[in-house]
């Protein structure tokens, strides 16, 4: 199994496709790469966020406010947002691929996701920075 | 069974390979099973960036909205879904490092799926825990 990495490389690839690594679909891997390194990432973004919630459990309004207000937890929450709905909607468009049949039914999904997935990323980005910029009340 | 079969020619002789899994009498592994919870935990994680998010809109919006969502997550169904969130999140964490591993191509041998699979398990399941204690510990003290 873990013999199949050191399997002879294909005969039938041009030196050309295999420099570019892409194969006969033109695209997947920067999906594919994009899915890891947004995973890598996630390591110690999901943990920090993990800790600062336990460290906000039941704050009131004013320690919220003041806890986002500060650097480090305004950059990070950012991060975080950047990263989990890069992540989810790559991961979402894999399931959707493998359980929705019909073409247009698989792209439409696909293509909602993304757009929801953006959506929620920039709304929760304005959201920590009026907090941690003070243009929230 | 096999007994009948050897006095057929042998291309008329049914090979025992396994058939495609058969639900109601499907035996589940741990591997598979651990797979099918990988996506759907990530199913779960999405949803719950949803929350993330109205929490984060909500305190931007001000005291009302944000001491509404903070009731909502206090209450019974609130603790049950954060419950279920963490726990989603945790074994997400662990298993793709799992996943992360496998992609260099270490520890795919059948042996060292099993290990790791137990591992995961082991690990998220003391990590949400160490968290729900930790956080009620914050909570109440």
């Amino acid at each position: 199994m873990s013999r199949a990495r050191t399997a002879p490389p294909s005969r039938l690839r041009s030196p050309l496709g295999r420099a570019r690594g892409l194969g006969s679909a033109k695209e997947g891997v920067e999906h594919w790469i994009a899915q890891r390194i947004t995973a890598v990432a996630l390591v110690p973004l999901a943990l920090w966020f993990v800790a600062a919630m336990i460290g906000v459990v039941g704050a009131d309004y004013d320690t919220m406010q003041d806890w986002v207000g500060r650097p480090l937890p305004a950059i990070v929450l950012v991060l975080l947002l950047i990263a989990t709905f890069y992540h989810a909607a790559l991961g979402l468009q894999v399931v959707i691929e493998d359980y929705v049949h019909g073409e247009l039914a698989r792209i439409g999904c696909v293509v909602v996701v993304r757009l929801v997935c953006v959506a929620l990323a920039i709304a929760g980005i304005v959201a920590v920075l009026s907090l941690a910029l003070g243009v929230a009340d | 069974m096999a007994d009948n079969k050897t006095s057929q020619p042998a291309a008329l002789t049914p090979a025992l390979r396994p058939l495609s899994p058969h639900l109601q009498i499907y035996r589940w592994q741990l591997t598979s099973v651990m797979s099918i919870l990988h996506r759907a935990s990530g199913i779960a994680l999405s949803a719950g960036g949803v929350l993330l998010v109205w929490w984060l809109v909500a305190a931007a919006s001000g005291p009302e909205a944000y001491n509404a969502v903070q009731n909502f997550l206090g209450s019974w169904l609130g603790v049950l879904l954060l419950l279920g969130w963490s726990a989603a999140l945790f074994y997400h964490l662990c298993n793709g490092i799992r996943h992360l591993v496998w992609d260099t191509g270490h520890a795919l041998d059948l042996r060292s799926t099993y290990v790791g699979g137990w591992a995961v398990v082991g690990a998220s399941t003391v990590l949400t825990a160490i968290a729900w204690v930790a956080g009620i510990w914050h909570w109440v003290g």
